[in-house]
């Protein structure tokens, strides 16, 4: 246990001393969170939209109505015909246009269907299918409006509409900022965690102090834990630290227990320094243990649900994703912030992630040895 | 000239003498392709959702049938009262519960309008916003056609038109992302770790007092990942060529000066990157941090910048990529040429000339 | 001599990388208290010898006992007796003096008070009390070898294994780092030192000498020198190690 304390001085006395170490570990990820949580959004306020309207009649002026009276279209541009609203596409000057034809409102009179074009750039898959989808309601409620007002009389002809409402449970505000607050955090206590034990025992190693450490006769245990608890420490510390800017700058509720969000951070920050360990004794220079950290945090974070939903994964991503530590994290700490879900919600992520823990830190043990 | 082509031979060995780099350098491109490609999807599919019907009429079944057979829901649980809706919020795996009104069919048919009620876990707010959308669009659907098909009219016709994409391909929007991603990692960041490891090692001193000129060394560093970042380029093309269907309608000449043009550019930001470094660590972390968070974050790859708070959306004018971003989707996938693209161009083209005068700058001044 | 307590007993030691042979046979003894010098040129086995003593290393076959332990059962027991420095700096730059001095007697076991009391003495001893504080990146190289000197022998170890310790040292500082060897030696420490300066190898009670893997002599340095009919170390070293050089 002495020993282990000396291990612990010791690392604190390097990383606090370290310069360009100390902002990267307390600045940057602080200054990330702000900017990433303001920066990753999907929120859609604001589709640009394009109206071509050739029968200028109060009827289109409804349907066009409905648009401009929309908070989620802009309109940036108007004219009359089909090209126009083709090259306001082209131009990249909106997402979608409507063209409205001649004879629109006569045809509505006539029963005649007349057609309505809706143009959407789908380069962006994503954005054009969400425009389509609220145009479809905005379609929808348009004719739900002009059946009864112009055809109140044609009862035989009615269609039916459902009358759809909607409420947003914990979040009614629909501000994306909660939702990605807490996940951000759980990333930028990953990186922190993975980069800095993957490279402080290589460094240990460039500089030839590692030897030293091998001919003392500290046990294996010893060295591991005097190496891994000032970053488990730290993982932690900056994970308070972000909860607290998360609550202060972005209001985001903290609903369920602060301590389960902490007992599993605890026993994440176990699969991380582990993993952490495992990178260094694969690789003998620090840009090594870099590349390699990187490259699996840029899959771990891609993959964990972060930015978009693991359920639109395909069937083997998600398969792949039963090993993604920060998958688990992620899907916790949100149940348990945002909705307050309880031990009994999230024991079984608990579980794996305490599994998860022992193995990696076991791996990590054997793998390290003190003879070469 | 001689002595240019011995160091430049000698930076292609030191580069692929090292073959964990070189798994890295050509592994990640291509995992990052196919990570975006299939595993970047906001594309709701399977959805859970839980169903509330106080009904159980033809309507209500016929409905349940729709949402789930669309591929967009799947039926996860049937709810007897809401009080067990606040329950399978928090096991997190129902998003979306749909309720049904008593006699929905009845009032339907009476009133022509019935009562149906979402209720969405919004802690994914965009989700959650997806699936009410969704959800409505597949209702009204239904219920068009059920008018069409008992010779109702349908007021109007509408005509859905999806350009450039028709098939709604994400990958038309990734491809030309990851190139600009790809190609500011390798050119930037691995320039500039490469020449703070020879300042490391103190091979770099050797260099300065060869006969060679700080330009010619300067050359010697760039060309190799010049060659090597076509080289991967040219991979993310034919993999979203050939793996995705990303099409090249455009002249694929200036396609390919524009990516020079870019790989100039990110290797001017690497050189810049290494003469305020002084060692590989700090090359990296400013690399990563100033340079391809920021291109990821605020090149419109990923999240539309359109939709950013305004401070943001000012500094995503001077991120290099968004240009470079926008030349790729409109020479690619709209088929535009140079006259679409002029204004782009020509920003690319400032920014590079600055990077490179401001480097060798530095340069000297380190000379001296 | 002979009756003399043997510290570290080799017998037969071979440590091949795959076909190259590092270490080829090698048998010889260490008595307590002497200075052993191992000399030999770059690439002769020397350091892999030296790390397979210390245990950083498991040898391919071979005898070894080192301070009365057994190399491949008792590691860790021989590592409480040990001392190392290696030719690689090994003290952390971006530590001071006594925060280097504390962290290694630390995880050597001793108690923070014993720490306290033996820095000081040290600190004392080498006239470094008023850079206590200082980083060790500060101070130039030959102090920095000395204090490295210091703290492999803070938890007086039985034997220190010192890998070529005075590389890039100037002449004055190596002849000071050789009086602190002495005076330890003189205290009972067994010291054993590569080195391929020949003038510190006349320093030594008994010096073998390595070449290929092998040791070609061991002696003290005026019987080697009279045997090679030689008038000094260096040109000994020469009429051994060349012959094989050259092949």
């Amino acid at each position: 246990m002495r020993t282990i304390g000396f291990f612990i001085q010791k690392e604190f006395l390097q990383i606090f001393r370290n310069r360009s170490m100390l902002p990267m570990i307390f600045m940057v990820p602080i200054i990330q969170l702000l900017v990433l949580t303001y920066a990753v959004t999907y929120e859609m306020k604001g589709i640009r939209i394009h109206i071509s309207d050739a029968d200028f009649s109060s009827t289109s002026g409804q349907l066009t109505g409905k648009f401009t009276g929309s908070p989620f279209f802009v309109v940036t541009s108007t004219g009359t015909t089909h090209e126009e609203a083709e090259q306001a596409l082209h131009l990249g000057k909106a997402d979608m246009a409507l063209n409205i034809p001649e004879g629109f409102e006569r045809g509505i009179m006539r029963s005649e269907s007349p057609q309505v074009e809706l143009l959407y750039n789908a380069v962006n898959a994503n954005v054009a299918g969400l425009s389509s989808a609220y145009t479809s309601s905005l379609i929808a409620d348009f004719q739900g409006n002009m059946i009864a007002d112009l055809m109140g009389g044609m009862q035989g002809s009615i269609i039916p509409v459902a009358d759809i409402t909607y409420s947003y449970w914990y979040n009614q505000e629909m501000d994306y900022k909660l939702f990605m607050a807490p996940g951000i955090l759980v990333m930028l206590v990953t990186s922190i965690g993975l980069f800095l034990t993957g490279m402080n025992i290589v460094r240990e190693k460039e500089m030839g102090t590692i030897e030293q450490i091998n001919v003392t006769p500290v046990k294996k245990y010893q060295f591991i834990v005097g190496k891994l608890s000032p970053f488990l420490i730290i993982g932690l510390g900056e994970l308070a630290f972000g909860m607290l800017i998360a609550r202060l700058m972005f209001g985001v509720p903290f609903m369920g227990s602060i301590w389960l969000i902490f007992l599993f951070a605890a026993l994440y920050m176990l699969v991380l320094l582990g993993m952490g360990l495992i990178i260094s004794t694969l690789t003998n220079t620090q840009q090594q243990a870099m590349l390699l950290s990187w490259f699996f945090l840029v899959i771990f974070i891609m993959m964990s649900g972060l930015f978009t939903p693991v359920e639109s994964m395909p069937d083997w991503a998600q398969w792949i994703d039963r090993f993604n530590p920060l998958t688990y994290f992620i899907r916790v700490i949100r149940l348990v912030m945002l909705k307050g879900s309880g031990w009994d919600e999230v024991k079984d992520q608990f579980y794996i992630i305490g599994a998860y823990g022992v193995v990696m830190i076991s791996v990590a043990v054997m793998r390290y040895r003190k003879v070469g | 000239m001689k002595r240019l082509r011995g160091f430049i031979i000698k930076e292609f060995y030191h580069i692929f003498r090292d073959y964990r780099t070189m798994v890295i350098l050509f592994g990640l491109p291509v995992v990052q392709v196919l990570l975006f490609g299939f595993v970047l999807t906001n594309e709701v599919k399977d959805a859970n959702i839980a169903v509330l019907d106080k009904s159980k009429d033809a309507e209500t079944m016929n409905i349940i049938n729709k949402l789930t057979s669309s591929g967009y829901f799947m039926l996860n649980a049937v709810l007897e009262s809401e009080d067990e809706v606040e329950g399978v919020f928090q096991e997190g795996k129902v998003k979306q519960v749909v309720i049904f009104e008593e006699n929905f069919a009845k009032t339907l048919k009476n009133e022509g309008r019935a009562r149906i009620q979402l209720l969405a876990d919004a802690s994914d707010p965009n989700t959650a916003q997806t699936l009410v959308n969704y959800t409505t669009a597949v209702v009204n659907t239904y219920l068009a056609e059920k008018a069409k098909s008992e010779g109702k009219q349908l007021l109007i016709d509408v005509v859905p038109k999806m350009l450039y994409n028709p098939a709604m391909e994400a990958s038309y929007m990734f491809v030309p992302g990851v190139i600009a991603i790809v190609l500011m990692l390798i050119s930037s960041m691995i320039t500039s770790i490469s020449i703070a490891r020879e300042k490391e090692l103190g091979t770099m001193e050797v260099l300065l007092v060869s006969p060679l000129r700080a330009g010619q060394i300067i050359i010697g560093k760039v060309v190799p990942y010049v060659f090597l970042s076509f080289l991967i380029a040219a991979t993310i093309l034919l993999v979203g060529r050939f793996v995705f269907g990303v099409p090249i309608n455009g002249p694929l000449g200036l396609l390919l000066a524009e990516s020079l043009l870019f790989i100039l550019l990110a290797l001017s930001l690497g050189i810049l990157v290494s003469t305020v470094s002084k060692t590989q660590q700090t090359a990296m972390l400013i690399s990563l941090f100033a340079l391809l968070l920021p291109t990821i974050l605020l090149s419109g790859l990923i999240f539309p910048i359109e939709n950013m708070p305004l401070l943001l959306q000012y500094i995503s004018h001077a991120i290099p990529a968004k240009y470079f971003v926008i030349i790729l989707k409109n020479i690619m996938i709209k088929g535009t040429g140079l006259e679409s693209v002029w204004f782009e161009t020509i920003v690319l083209g400032g920014i590079t000339l600055f990077f490179i005068l401001l480097s060798v700058l530095n340069f000297k001044k380190r000379l001296e | 001599m002979s009756e003399r307590e043997i510290v570290i007993r080799v017998r037969n030691l071979v440590k091949k990388f795959g076909n190259f042979t590092a270490n080829d046979n090698l048998c010889f003894d260490v008595y307590k208290g002497e200075v052993f010098g191992f000399l030999g040129a770059n690439g002769a086995g020397k350091t892999t010898a030296i790390r397979i003593l210390c245990g950083l290393m498991a040898p391919t076959s071979g005898e070894i006992s080192v301070a009365g332990f057994d190399i491949y059962r008792e590691t860790e027991k021989i590592k409480r007796h040990i001392g190392y420095m290696s030719q690689k700096f090994s003290l952390y730059e971006d530590l001071t003096v006594y925060e280097n001095i504390r962290f290694y007697g630390g995880i050597y076991g001793l108690r923070r008070k014993e720490i306290a009391k033996r820095a000081d003495a040290l600190l004392v001893r080498l006239g470094f009390s008023e850079v206590r504080n200082s980083l060790i990146k500060s101070l130039p190289l030959g102090w920095k070898q000395k204090l490295a000197f210091s703290i492999a022998i803070l938890h007086r170890p039985d034997i220190v294994f010192l890998d070529e310790p005075t590389g890039g040292v100037d002449p004055i500082t190596r002849r000071q780092f050789w009086d602190m060897i002495y005076e330890s030696a003189s205290e009972g420490l067994t010291v054993f030192v590569t080195t391929h300066y020949m003038d510190e190898a006349e320093y030594c009670d008994r010096v073998s000498i390595m070449a290929d893997g092998r040791i070609e002599a061991l002696d003290t340095p005026l019987n080697l020198i009279k045997y090679y009919n030689a008038s000094t170390m260096d040109e000994v070293f020469v009429k051994i190690a060349r012959p094989v050089q050259q092949l």
